[in-house]
């Protein structure tokens, strides 16, 4: 299958989702939510593409899309590591473990490796405090994480293509 | 068909699936001995967030192969339950009817508990809880110091029914209530009871239930709206989730409760879409309650009918304020509007609505069955029932405490919570999350209530309450929480906007001591201004952490400013490395150092640059013999 039937197989997908809601602005957000989960972004086009659908000017659904923490304008890497940066993780060194990830791998939260293999990001609380402080990767959580724990966590990743 | 058509079947399907719930109520006074071996059983695991990441479904699948290997299919099942609370040493297992209450357990640990314990009735010494004061086990839940003190109302069925099977919060009374007020209450007397009862917002503000209800009963329209918010973005709290993955009809009955009372036909539930295992439970909870016919059209027969969709935050803590939530869902950027118009006047589509907290929703059924009288004699004089707590951060034992108000903050931290992780000194209490304030030593003997709190410069908010120790530095907690109200600030008002970026950067300027005086000065007079200004809660409350941090704590913000030192060691600029007579000239130092400002001859004493240091602490982790000293 080339790229491009690709792409179009997943707007195909997201059309038949939005056609199962209301076609107005109260969809935007599920929608959108649909929409990253298919493009792994929300690129310009998807966003044209979403505003024509629910009769929302494109400038309005950006302006949700920046408005959002959830919601992402580049692409992200195939792993994505995400450190727990809420208080009970924070006040168990979560700003370590930050640091270490972002110094092995060289980036900086927020950003991708060069060969889009991980990204880095914090998020606040994902409710394991027991467990702080706590890191995933792709959604597997990893608990009770120290610094020197973090070589170990990214050489599971290592070889993924 | 499961449909359930009038209150008279309810009353009987409660007492018939109370069966159900047998092995868990009659407890046994001694452990199965090996001749009983044959005897019932039911094996609960917790299933919550914490649990579930620590492989708890794993257990329960080696659990159930391990006893169909051994022929006990028949009499033993191991099944999901919600969040015990004690979530410090999850995964819980939970035996019944021997009231065994194993922490820690790990997947292979199976094996051993089918073959020890279910077959020759011993109880595993190694899995039991071990009091962290009397280094004694505790084989009952009851009997632990961590459950003692607790009283559970929000959470009465959070490890106790398995929360994807609607038939066993029926048999603890779920719907019930729904029961009674839809056939025998009419609008006004529903409002009256809740009134009655002194509930008050657990979301933070602490409105009471009752009056926010009568004034959205009052607006005369045609379409009201009952909205439950579970955008639980206060980083360090879970309990509006762990009640959501535990009990999710508690919260789905008390909406349709709502309805009726103020004349709604519609609810959402607004819920942080970093939530996925809440909301599957959510989803399974409403499919089932719609085919039990307590959710969709002519509810038990009578003429209420009501619904309700899900609806999904995305990453935005400004969302908890409720004109902000009511904006995103509607499909708009979520930013706050100035009140009033109030959302019981116009909310949702400028319609009426109610916004209510998974907390306050979830009390509900339980202060209908039993009682406002009853629900009045638990707490203070302003602050009736009970608050769940998420008790975290530097504490023995971390997990979910739901206890009276007016438990004072040394039972939750000391007797509930085991005191201060690895025997450290407490330094400070922090509730209400970037809203509220830190609580130091000398007023640990305050008693939890909404207006307590308020009067230290703390608040009740949602109910994070993190410990620290003195290894947290006052200055840098305070950077932390303004830096997390910085990056959620909408931006439509320019004093949080603006005004918090100034404070940041002056908190910046202290932990990296590159401050006067001056700042303190104007930290003080700023904070100020961004509490009186802001348009929303989140504005208004953002400057609290620095406010009661500079009341309790002014002197640490001196040490920095002033001697340019960290008291607690966490700030890397104010740290200096140095090296003692104790060195033995190993050269270990100097060859991590990133930056080759150690200097010295193999077997003599080493010295740092302090010039080129960079305090990254590579030296002070590598030396074997303690030879660097940090100051």
């Amino acid at each position: 299958m080339s790229l491009e039937n690709l792409s179009n197989k997943k707007y195909e997908q997201l059309e038949e989702f939005i056609n199962t809601f209301p076609n107005d602005r109260s969809s935007l957000i599920e929608v959108l939510h649909k929409a990253q989960e298919l493009f792994g972004y929300l690129p310009n086009e998807v966003q044209d593409f979403i505003g024509e659908k629910l009769h929302v000017s494109t400038s309005s659904v950006y302006g949700v899309v920046s408005f959002y923490s959830y919601f992402t304008t580049v692409p992200r890497g195939k792993n994505v590591i995400n450190i727990c940066t809420g208080t009970a993780c924070f006040v168990r060194g979560a700003a370590d473990i930050l640091g270490e990830f972002e110094r092995r791998l060289k980036i900086s939260a927020g950003e991708t490796t060069a060969d889009k293999k991980y990204t880095i990001e914090t998020l606040r609380c994902v409710g394991a405090c027991g467990l702080a402080p706590v890191v995933t990767v792709n959604g597997k959580v990893y608990g009770h994480v120290k610094t020197n724990d973090v070589v170990k966590i990214l050489e599971e990743y290592s070889d993924t293509e | 068909m499961n449909k359930i058509n009038s209150f008279q079947e309810l009353k009987k399907a409660h007492e018939n699936f109370s069966q159900l719930m047998e092995l868990r109520k009659s407890f046994n006074e001694e452990v199965n001995n090996a001749e009983q071996n044959k005897c019932k059983r039911e094996i609960l695991v917790c299933g919550g967030t914490g649990c579930q990441s620590a492989d708890s479904q794993i257990i329960i699948d080696k659990l159930n192969q391990k006893i169909k290997e051994t022929g006990l299919a028949n009499e033993v099942k191991a099944h999901i339950t919600g969040c015990f609370g004690f979530c410090e040493k999850g995964p819980i297992v939970k035996i019944y009817p021997d009231n065994v209450f194993y922490t820690q357990v790990k997947p292979e640990d199976a094996e051993e508990i089918v073959q020890k314990h279910l077959l020759q009735g011993k109880v595993i010494d190694r899995l039991l809880y071990e009091e962290p004061t009397s280094n004694k086990k505790v084989m009952k839940q009851e009997e632990m110091s961590f459950y003692k003190k607790q009283h559970r109302i929000a959470l009465r069925n959070c490890g106790l029914i398995n929360p994807e099977d609607i038939r066993e919060s029926i048999a603890e009374e779920g719907y019930l209530s729904l029961g009674k007020v839809i056939t025998t209450m009419s609008q006004d007397e529903i409002i009256k009871l809740i009134t009655d009862s002194k509930l008050r917002g657990r979301g933070g503000g602490g409105f009471p239930t009752g009056t926010k209800w009568s004034f959205a009963k009052k607006y005369e329209s045609e379409q009201k709206y009952i909205i439950c918010n579970a955008d639980e973005g206060d980083p360090g709290a879970f309990m509006d989730r762990s009640i959501l993955e535990g009990d999710p009809h508690s919260v789905l009955e008390a909406m349709a409760i709502a309805g009726y009372a103020i004349g709604a036909s519609k609810g959402y539930i607004y819920i942080r879409a970093e939530y996925p295992l809440a909301i599957h439970r959510l989803k399974i909870a409403i499919k089932q309650a719609r085919e039990y016919g307590f959710l969709g059209e002519n509810i038990l027969g009578t003429e209420f009918s009501f619904d309700l969709s899900l609806k999904y935050g995305a990453g935005a803590f400004v969302c908890g304020e409720e004109t902000a939530l009511i904006h995103s869902i509607e499909g708009y950027r979520g930013e706050p509007q100035n009140k009033p118009p109030f959302p019981a006047e116009s909310g949702l589509w400028d319609k009426p609505t109610i916004v209510n907290n998974v907390e306050t929703l979830a009390c509900i059924p339980a202060i209908i069955n039993k009682g406002p009288e009853w629900f009045n004699k638990i707490g203070t004089e302003t602050s009736k029932g009970t608050k769940v707590f998420a008790l975290a951060g530097k504490v023995n034992n971390v997990g979910l405490v739901e206890v009276p108000m007016g438990t004072t903050l040394r039972e939750i931290i000391y007797d509930i919570g085991g005191g201060v992780k690895n025997g450290r000194k407490f330094k400070a209490v922090q509730t209400g999350g970037p809203s509220g304030g830190c609580i130091p030593a000398s007023l640990l003997d305050t008693p939890i209530d909404y207006e307590s709190l308020n009067s230290i410069g703390s608040m009740m908010g949602s109910g994070g309450m993190i410990v620290m120790d003195e290894d947290n530095c006052m200055v840098d907690i305070a950077k932390f929480y303004l830096e997390f109200s910085l990056e959620e600030s909408c931006g439509k008002c320019t004093p949080c906007r603006i005004g918090n970026t100034r404070l940041f950067e002056i908190l910046e300027r202290i932990t990296k001591g590159r401050a006067e005086e001056q700042d303190l000065v104007n930290l003080k007079e700023l904070a100020q201004i961004v509490k009186d200004t802001s348009l929303c809660g989140l504005g208004q409350t953002s400057p609290n952490p620095i406010l009661s941090n500079l009341k309790f704590f002014e002197e640490e913000f001196n040490a920095h400013i002033k001697d340019r030192m960290c008291p607690a060691g966490v700030c890397k600029e104010l740290l200096m490395y140095e090296i003692t007579d104790k060195c033995i000239g190993c050269t270990r130092c100097a060859r991590i150092c990133p930056v080759t400002c150690i200097h010295g001859k193999v077997k003599e004493l080493h010295v740092i640059d302090q010039e080129r240091c960079i305090k990254c602490g590579s030296c002070y982790e590598v030396c074997p013999v303690e030879a660097i000293i940090r100051k």
